[in-house]
């Protein structure tokens, strides 16, 4: 049984027409552009905003369809807003009690204390936000939403909800705070969603990926899946797969393979698309492989493929290497290390060989 | 000194206040923060008592209380007092006169709280009554002290409407402002000075004491 179950539609004020579930313990990641609609499918959860239509279930019972809409206050839900939103006359003590309204009043204190120190914020409990620093602040407001969510939990099914929890803290104390909500989750046996536009930040932390674009669900999966097999061009395009280019399939030799640019191309499977037939495929840049120029592998490397370098951006250590292939108006961007660059003198206008991994390339139904 | 139009005229803005806080609380509230039809009418009338001549105001308010009127009417057969030439119609002249004094600050104060506070206390389980209590009114109480301040004094000042209907009935409806007018006219300038003087001791008073207040919490939340 799904502990929670969302299912939202609506037209205005932004279109909404999303479903996923959530399992106790689970983390799942609502992922998608800026105005995609993933905090307003958090509010409709927490029940500050109200969908048209759809069902919102949590381990049985119903928070909202046609008939029931429960206030916040009847659902059990833990948010963490993305600007904190502490309440600023509030001590960081107060403000985590406050979400334990439903706890015998003799045990607030202790358990205030726990969540305090679980978050590592011992001994500022009567700091004020505006005393506080934003990483200090962001593990008050994780404590006031993990209080009400556990809180809950002893009777019954609490979710915790974060919006962007991490995004305005800096990058030491957001991958401290992300390896503590890793650590917690894993004691809490609640579904927790998240909403993220940082791929990364996903990957690190959600069994599943829900990927939103113009509030509707395109894709549901694991990371993998989804970062790596992506259901349709466009959500290739969502998350980051900039090597997108159309072929047409078939098979040689009674090998699957895919015909692009002029090459053919050899394949894992043809995953049920039927031989002869267009569609759109992707390789992630760790699927391509840099030959050196100095061995001449053709014959024996697998799809090797040769163009011309357009562009060498150096990053760090990495260099973003674009490669433009006749025949093909798109070109590939992979990265190399820097230091492959410097001892093989490559740069723009040089002629570079590849290898297109087999079993990386994806294929999608054309667009 | 008229000892008797300084407390009838502290008994007036003290009631005046407390009767009037709720009723701001009420009234402002919505108007900070939902949105409804007829919400620019609704503004719009609570400034009007700011700007309109308090003579025009006690004028009106002269024929609603009276006992034919429509107010003075039903207050009759209520109580069996009149509204007009009593301290109930001055009480109540003066809370209509005073709800620009008392809303605004109060309407400003919720306007300023961020509705992500409000969101993030119903999703901590707190009731709407328990919201106001705890989130709302200490977030606003810089506004709600204002508009008690404002409203006070503005009470012990004010005149025109004061005269047109509470008239100048010594212990009734002669407050300290229409004393000052009766000794000027009766020649007797220190009675009216030392008088003055109170109200302008007590206005600086209750202003002084607002900011220092203000500014203290200002200082406490922002440290």
């Amino acid at each position: 049984m799904n502990a929670l179950e969302v299912r939202l539609q609506q037209q205005t004020p932004i279109p909404l027409d999303c479903a996923f579930d959530c399992a106790p313990g689970e983390l799942v990641a609502l992922v998608g552009p800026s105005g995609s609609g993933k905090t307003t499918v958090l509010r409709c959860i927490a029940g500050l905003h109200r969908a048209t239509q759809g069902a919102i279930r949590c381990n049985g019972s119903t928070w909202f369809d046609d008939q029931v809409c429960l206030p916040p206050q009847q659902r059990r839900v833990g948010f963490v807003f993305q600007n904190y939103s502490l309440l600023p006359h509030l001590s960081a003590f107060d403000n985590v009690m406050l979400a334990l309204g439903d706890v015998p009043a003799a045990d607030r204190s202790a358990i205030t204390r726990n969540w305090l120190a679980r978050v590592h914020l011992q001994g500022l409990d009567d700091r004020r936000p505006a005393q506080l620093s934003g990483g200090q602040q962001q593990r008050v407001a994780l404590a006031r939403a993990l209080a009400r969510a556990a809180g809950q939990a002893m009777h019954g099914g609490g979710v915790l909800l974060m919006d962007e929890p991490f995004s305005a803290v800096d990058q030491v104390t957001r991958g401290k705070l992300r390896a503590e909500l890793a650590r917690l989750r894993r004691e809490l046996a609640i579904p927790i969603v998240l909403v993220t536009h940082d791929l990364d930040e996903a990957r690190q932390l959600a069994d599943r990926l829900v990927v939103l674009h113009r509030g509707k669900t395109l894709q549901a999966g694991t990371p993998e899946d989804v970062l790596l097999r992506p259901c349709s061009p466009a959500v290739a395009r969502l998350v980051g797969l900039t090597n997108l280019f159309a072929g047409t399939v078939g098979i040689d030799n009674g090998r699957p393979c895919l015909d692009w640019a002029g090459h053919r191309l050899a394949i894992a499977d043809l995953c049920s698309h039927a031989p002869g037939s267009t569609v759109n495929w992707v390789i992630p840049a760790e699927g391509i492989l840099l030959h050196r120029p100095d061995r001449s592998s053709r014959g024996e490397a697998e799809n090797p493929v040769t163009g011309i370098i357009t562009e060498a951006l150096r990053m760090g250590s990495f260099t973003q290497l674009t490669l433009s292939i006749p025949g093909e108006a798109q070109p590939l961007v992979f990265q190399v290390s820097s230091h492959a660059i410097l001892r093989n003198d490559l740069g723009p206008g040089q002629t570079a060989s590849v290898t297109l991994l087999a079993e990386r390339i994806h294929l999608m139904p054309k667009e | 000194m008229d000892w008797s139009a300084l407390g009838l005229s502290l008994r007036l803005a003290m009631m005046t206040m407390l009767l009037l806080l709720p009723l701001a609380v009420l009234l402002a509230r919505p108007l900070a923060w939902a949105s409804f039809p007829g919400k620019g009418l609704i503004d719009a009338l609570v400034t009007l008592p700011l700007l309109l001549p308090p003579t025009v105001l006690g004028f009106y308010l002269l024929g609603v209380f009276a006992p034919q009127g429509a107010l003075g009417q039903g207050w009759l057969a209520l109580t069996g007092r009149s509204l007009v030439f009593s301290f109930d119609g001055l009480l109540a002249a003066s809370l209509l006169v005073n709800i620009p004094f008392a809303v605004q600050p109060v309407q400003r104060a919720f306007e300023a709280i961020p509705r992500e506070a409000r969101e993030a206390a119903w999703c901590c389980g707190l009731s709407p009554w328990q919201t106001l209590w705890r989130v709302e009114l200490p977030l606003a109480w810089p506004g709600l002290a204002s508009a008690m301040v404002l409203t006070f004094v503005h009470t012990l000042g004010e005149f025109g409407v004061v005269l047109m209907v509470g008239g100048n009935l010594d212990g009734a409806t002669r407050t300290l402002s229409i004393a000052i007018y009766d000794r000027v006219q009766a020649f007797d300038d220190s009675g009216a000075a030392r008088m003055s003087l109170l109200l302008v001791l007590i206005a600086f008073a209750a202003v002084g004491s607002l900011h220092f207040f203000t500014r203290k919490v200002g200082r406490r939340e922002r440290a």
